[in-house]
């Protein structure tokens, strides 16, 4: 630990914080933060990232592709984006789906945030909290804590698999419902699975828990979805806990994109609102009630109560996701029944559908406007790390000035740790990390 | 026990979704085993360490897309003994070669408010139209354990044994009903190089083509039973400009339909 915190430097002048290539992240970006006589005067969390043009290529696709055209955004959240343009698409047809093929697609997004929430704690986050330069590394002296991290990350890749056919870019997703349903037998396999890494999950709440966390709080807008009866995953509207409640398409009229020259990932706001946070933290603080019992226990044992304003105890609520994505699981698998037909008839029709749920790193945007044949005029979409942008860059702000006494590679790695608090994925918000601290 | 070097192992990006690589952190069986024989020497997205080239096997991910990686793939070859090139983005230009066939000032300006911001090529390429690749391993995204018999061959110095026949061949292997037969489901199974495993008819839907053409494919005729299956002209150019839209194969088939 004492590898960590360096020691004190009494007055610091000014200075440049470099990361070129942002690590432990997933896609292309850098920081650059520059220091003047001790205050901060610039900081650009930059992506660069080279843009691929989802928007534009996806007019004059046909309504059927969006699903598997979207998942190649990214490859670590494919189903986030196959679940926010399948419900835009049954917004845009006045489609109902019926209640098992919603429960499985619930199980499938769960099968996702277990599978990316334990890749992000055990691999990318955790050696940021105990020295390490990576996961092999800290499996050196952790072997077996590692070897948990993994066995967790592979059912949710079990569940993404039987699911949708494979764990990157499912097929098995249509507009609708899906090509192909499991029989019960099969899922209550995977449930038997489940409640071991339930434990598994657990353990690692407690485990998390006994890190070290910067002091360091902020006053967030949180923003997410809000469903009456469950923790957020495809419906619901959107709220935060500075008065924003809206129905998903309400978006845009509220939610403004920008282009700024240091990014190829468009930066999000709300319009006359701070730098807004979504994600497991926005998540966890706006929907605690609706957590299940086991994951309030795992919050009580980690010394979390409903407020968490500390960004680095991320990884504690993305722990208890783990805790509560596992339990619901088990809980949708024992409801289940297998329907009669794997989707409902789909007749598309000219209009605009709105979708907007729950990924793993927070709120997907999706828009469409369909012409009569069901053909794509045009597409938006904003993903989670756009939107979280400007958050992150405001966290640097604030916890710089407080940190400058640490030496340049001590202040470095905290920065990098605090960006990695927002899990950002880069690949989705290029539509985004190298890293600079600057003390001329 | 000897005292060997073990051969070092760097992990590139260029343009695309990064799940490719996740391929390798998704080993969760083999990644350790797989740390055990080989040293990650550069894998950015699951280390903060880099130990200097030269490398004894990069696999290198995603598409050429602009002026800087039209550069940066060169220092890359220079530095790699051995250069994989791993999904359909790096082996024919992915998704994101879409832009071959319009014009990419009209892209920038649907996603970009301020065009002059962005730098990008008009085309996105694969890997092989810049640099020399020893191995081409194909899919959107790749099979893990396709990647582990490509990893393993080259550690033991021998061909992987990475078939190029069809989708319909693994779909007979596997005993799977014909979707195009037995249901008039519009498949690219015939054309497509094997190595999903066929999932898509197993769930019964069409292959989507995400393997990219096999060896000598007869595309022309497939558009033909497409047509039958009462898919029109544009539904046909539509399938082949998928995942693998600027494989040679598909881009062909595709642009003689559109005269
Ligand atoms: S080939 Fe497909 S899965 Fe692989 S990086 Fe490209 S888009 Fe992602
Ligand atoms: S069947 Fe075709 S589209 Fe489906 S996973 Fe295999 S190659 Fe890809």
């Amino acid at each position: 630990m004492q590898m960590l915190f360096g020691r004190r430097v009494k007055y610091v002048k000014s200075k440049t914080i470099k990361v070129n290539y942002l690590s432990r992240v997933e896609g292309e970006g850098s920081l650059y933060i520059k220091i003047k006589e001790n205050s901060v005067t610039d900081v650009k969390f930059k992506i660069f990232e080279p843009p691929r043009f989802f928007e534009a290529f996806l007019r004059g696709r046909s309504f059927d592709e969006a699903p598997d055209i979207t998942s190649r955004i990214c490859g670590i959240c494919p189903v986030a984006y196959q679940m926010s343009s399948v419900h835009a698409m049954e917004n845009a047809f006045g489609i109902k789906i019926n209640e098992q093929i919603r429960a499985l697609r619930r199980l499938l997004y769960c099968g996702e945030w277990i599978e990316s929430h334990a890749l992000h704690v055990y691999m990318l986050h955790a050696p940021d909290f105990l020295g390490y330069d990576d996961a092999i590394q800290l499996a050196k002296d952790y072997p077996d804590i590692v070897q948990q991290g993994l066995q967790l990350k592979k059912i949710g890749n079990e569940i993404v698999t039987l699911l949708g056919g494979r764990e990157i870019h499912p097929i098995n997703v249509r507009v609708g419902g899906f090509y192909k349903v499991p029989a019960k037998r099969q899922l209550l396999e995977l449930a038997e699975k489940l409640k071991k890494t339930r434990d598994t999950a657990f353990q690692t709440v407690k485990w998390v828990s006994t890190f070290t966390f910067p002091d360091f709080e902020e006053d967030y807008e949180f923003v997410s979805i809000s469903h009456p009866d469950e923790y957020p995953f495809n419906e619901g509207d959107l709220i935060s806990n500075k008065g924003l409640n809206i129905s998903i398409d309400k978006y845009e009229n509220l939610f403004v994109e920008e282009h700024v020259s240091h990014s190829n990932a468009l930066h999000s706001y709300l319009k006359g609102h701070d730098p807004y946070l979504v994600g497991p933290l926005a998540r966890y603080n706006l929907n605690y009630d609706k957590l299940s019992p086991l994951a309030h226990e795992a919050a009580k044992i980690a010394g979390l109560t409903k407020g968490c304003f500390n960004p680095f105890k991320s990884i504690i609520v993305r722990s208890i996701e783990l805790v509560y994505a596992c339990d619901e699981s088990i809980r949708i698998i024992e409801n289940y029944e297998m329907p009669d037909k794997p989707a409902v008839d789909v007749h598309p029709r000219a209009g605009i559908g709105y979708g907007c749920t729950e990924a793993p790193r927070g709120i997907l945007y999706h828009r469409y406007n369909i012409d009569d044949n069901g053909m794509i005029l045009n597409a938006k979409i904003v993903p989670p790390t756009s939107q979280n942008q400007k958050r992150i860059e405001k966290d640097l702000w604030n916890f710089v000035p407080g940190h400058l006494n640490l030496e340049n590679d001590k202040l470095t790695w905290h920065c990098e740790q605090l960006v990695r608090n927002y899990d950002p994925c880069i690949s989705c918000a290029t539509h985004f990390l190298k890293f600079e601290i600057d003390r001329s | 026990m000897s005292q060997k070097r073990k051969p070092k192992l760097a992990v590139w990006k260029f343009a695309s979704c990064d799940g490719c690589q996740l391929s390798l952190l998704d080993c969760e069986d083999e990644l350790l085993a797989i740390a055990g024989e080989i040293e990650i020497a550069n894998f950015p997205e699951a280390s903060r360490a880099v130990i200097k080239g030269p490398y004894d096997v990069s696999l290198v991910e995603g598409s050429i897309t602009t002026p800087h990686d039209a550069e940066r793939i060169h220092q890359v070859r220079r530095s790699s003994k051995f250069l994989i090139t791993i999904g359909a983005c790096a082996t024919a230009g992915g998704i994101q070669a879409l832009r071959n066939f319009k014009d990419v000032k009209e892209f920038i300006s649907v996603v970009y408010a301020v065009p002059e911001y962005i730098e990008t090529l008009n085309k996105s390429t694969p890997i092989s139209d810049h640099v020399s690749v020893d191995f081409e391993l194909r899919g959107c995204p790749i099979n893990k354990l396709q990647l582990v018999e490509v990893l393993s061959a080259f550690l033991n110095a021998r061909k992987p044994n990475i078939p190029p026949y069809s989708v319909c061949i693994e779909c007979k292997r596997r005993a799977t009903v014909c979707v195009m037969v037995a249901h008039g489901t519009p498949c690219l199974g015939p054309v497509t190089q094997a190595g999903c495993g066929a999932i898509c008819p197993s769930y019964n839907r069409g292959c989507y083509g995400c393997f990219g053409p096999k060896e000598t494919p007869n595309t022309s005729s497939l558009g033909d039973h497409w047509n039958k299956l009462s898919v029109d002209n544009d539904g046909i150019i539509r399938a082949f400009r998928g995942f693998n839209a600027y494989a040679d194969a598909f881009r062909k088939e595709s642009e003689i339909r559109e005269k």
